[in-house]
């Protein structure tokens, strides 16, 4: 009984001990700066390479990237903001809010060589990091913008310009700022939307946010679709202008995203009613 | 020296009055942020601006309302202050996105963006509110030798309001309400404000006026 119970407790401290941050432990941070916004670092153990925000607060890792094999996507969320191909599987006109790593951006870069992809990062530091040790550089094709999100979307949306693929990844501080989580700046975003564009909107599955968030995209778009991983902390949430196809459609195409299918994933269609 | 002056206003109401204004002009400024930001976005640069032009146009309040202290300081032009800050934070509530958008159309650069956008909400609410202060210095102040007292007690309440009114809003309000019905509290607090010191003022007067009535009777 009693070895039990200590082997118990063994057990847990192994997995405790694996739990662990060992990357902030283990690795060696080869890039530190304090810019205008957060601490960056930038760590490597092995070829893994990653960025991290605000490690002293616990922040987790926002990207990283296998030096060798960079085109890979460490991350699940990364994969997953990619599944609104399902809906449009041709973007010719993209938009990413939050830059990070840039592995968002490079993919769709590697995926759609003749898309216009634009891309919004507030933080200046966070630019040159991408371009310093995540291998981002603009192209004739993608450029990267530094500026909020919000006024870049508004004023987009004065021109007159649209997009066919919107991914939403800002981040500063705990969460999503609060400007970019309100209805208006949804409606916002919806302006700018091409008829068959699709919008994908990187969350967190578990947050006190949750529902507050899903009834503003509700009222924004009417309906959407959850997409979630158990690998991951981070709920997609999909969605466009016109009726979403039924999620058994999507599993006959899984298309461009043979990885994330690998994973058990769910993926539920909230309808226009769930919430109210 | 030494010379005592009549006391318009009793002193507790005039620090009740130091703490609102105090309160209120924190409370505005920390939802200016939020009120911007749908338009100037949440860079650093928009609390840049928000802080300088409420610095400036509290620098300006302090000059003109010390001025208008020095002839005739009485409570009516007191009470005054609250309601036109009241009565000029309403742009903030009404004519919000009227302002901000000719603004973001025209300025590029979020930051003269927003400072722009800040001049035009705030400057002249949070002047009249700076005019309090020295305001209430002159009424509370009765001989030379207690300036210098009486201004540092009404420092002290009315950062005391500014400390309570930052925390209240930014932990708690801001949670409870949303921007524009938190705006509506302090306009109605600075409202308020303008009639305690209107009603004590009425009251003040009435008590002097039976006591030189009293004094009158004695006489005859």
């Amino acid at each position: 009984m009693q070895r039990n119970v200590l082997k118990q407790i063994t057990n847990i401290i192994l997995v405790a001990a694996f739990l662990l941050p060992h990357s902030v432990v283990l690795a060696e941070a080869i890039h530190e700066e304090r810019s205008k916004y957060r601490d960056i670092t930038v760590t490597q153990v092995g070829d893994r390479r990653c960025l991290l925000f605000n490690v002293h607060r616990g922040d987790r890792n926002q990207t990283c990237m296998m030096v060798d094999d960079r085109d890979l996507l460490v991350f699940d969320y990364t994969r997953m903001s990619f599944s609104g191909l399902l809906l449009k599987p041709d973007p010719e006109d993209i938009l990413v809010i939050g830059l990070g790593g840039g592995s968002i951006p490079m993919t769709f870069a590697d995926l759609f060589p003749n898309a216009k992809i634009d891309v919004v990062e507030i933080d200046e530091a966070v630019v040159r990091v991408a371009e310093e040790y995540f291998y981002y550089s603009d192209t004739d094709n993608m450029t990267v913008y530094v500026d909020d999100g919000r006024p870049f979307i508004k004023r987009a949306g004065i021109r007159g310009q649209k997009y066919d693929y919107i991914v939403l990844d800002a981040f500063s501080g705990d969460y999503i700022p609060e400007h970019m989580l309100t209805r208006e700046f949804l409606e916002e975003v919806k302006a700018i939307m091409t008829e068959d564009g699709v919008l994908v909107a990187n969350t967190f599955s578990t947050s006190r946010l949750y529902d507050h968030e899903s009834v503003t995209y509700q009222r924004a778009f009417g309906e959407f679709y959850n997409f979630k991983l158990p690998t991951s902390g981070n709920r997609i949430i999909i969605t466009q202008f016109d009726t979403l196809p039924p999620v058994a459609k999507w599993w006959r195409n899984p298309g461009v995203l043979r990885p994330v299918w690998r994973n058990r994933c769910t993926l539920n269609r909230i309808p226009k009613k769930t919430y109210y | 020296m030494g010379k005592k002056q009549p006391q318009v206003l009793p002193r507790s109401i005039i620090a009740g009055m130091a703490f609102v204004s105090g309160f209120c002009i924190m409370t505005i400024e920390m939802l200016g942020a939020r009120i911007l930001s749908p338009y100037f976005g949440g860079s650093l640069s928009v609390w840049g601006s928000i802080i300088t032009i409420f610095m400036l146009a509290l620098a300006l309040g302090y000059l003109l309302g010390g001025r208008l202290s020095t002839k005739n300081p009485n409570a009516i032009t007191y009470a005054m202050f609250f309601i036109l800050a009241a009565a000029f934070s309403l742009p903030v509530i009404l004519f919000a996105d009227p302002i901000m958008e000719p603004i973001f159309l025209t300025i590029a650069d979020p930051r003269y963006g927003s400072l722009f956008a800040s001049i035009f909400l705030f400057f002249i609410p949070t002047s009249i509110l700076g005019m309090i202060s020295p305001y209430s210095v002159r009424l509370m102040v009765e001989s030379q030798e207690h300036s210098g007292h009486m201004a540092g007690l009404l420092y002290f309440i009315s950062t005391l309001g500014s400390a309570a009114g930052t925390l209240g809003t930014s932990f708690y309000f801001v949670l409870w309400l949303e921007v524009n019905q938190i705006l509506w509290g302090a306009i109605a607090a600075l409202v308020l404000a303008g009639g305690v010191i209107l009603l004590t003022d009425h009251v003040q007067k009435l008590k002097s006026t039976n006591k030189s009535a009293d004094y009158a009777k004695k006489r005859a």
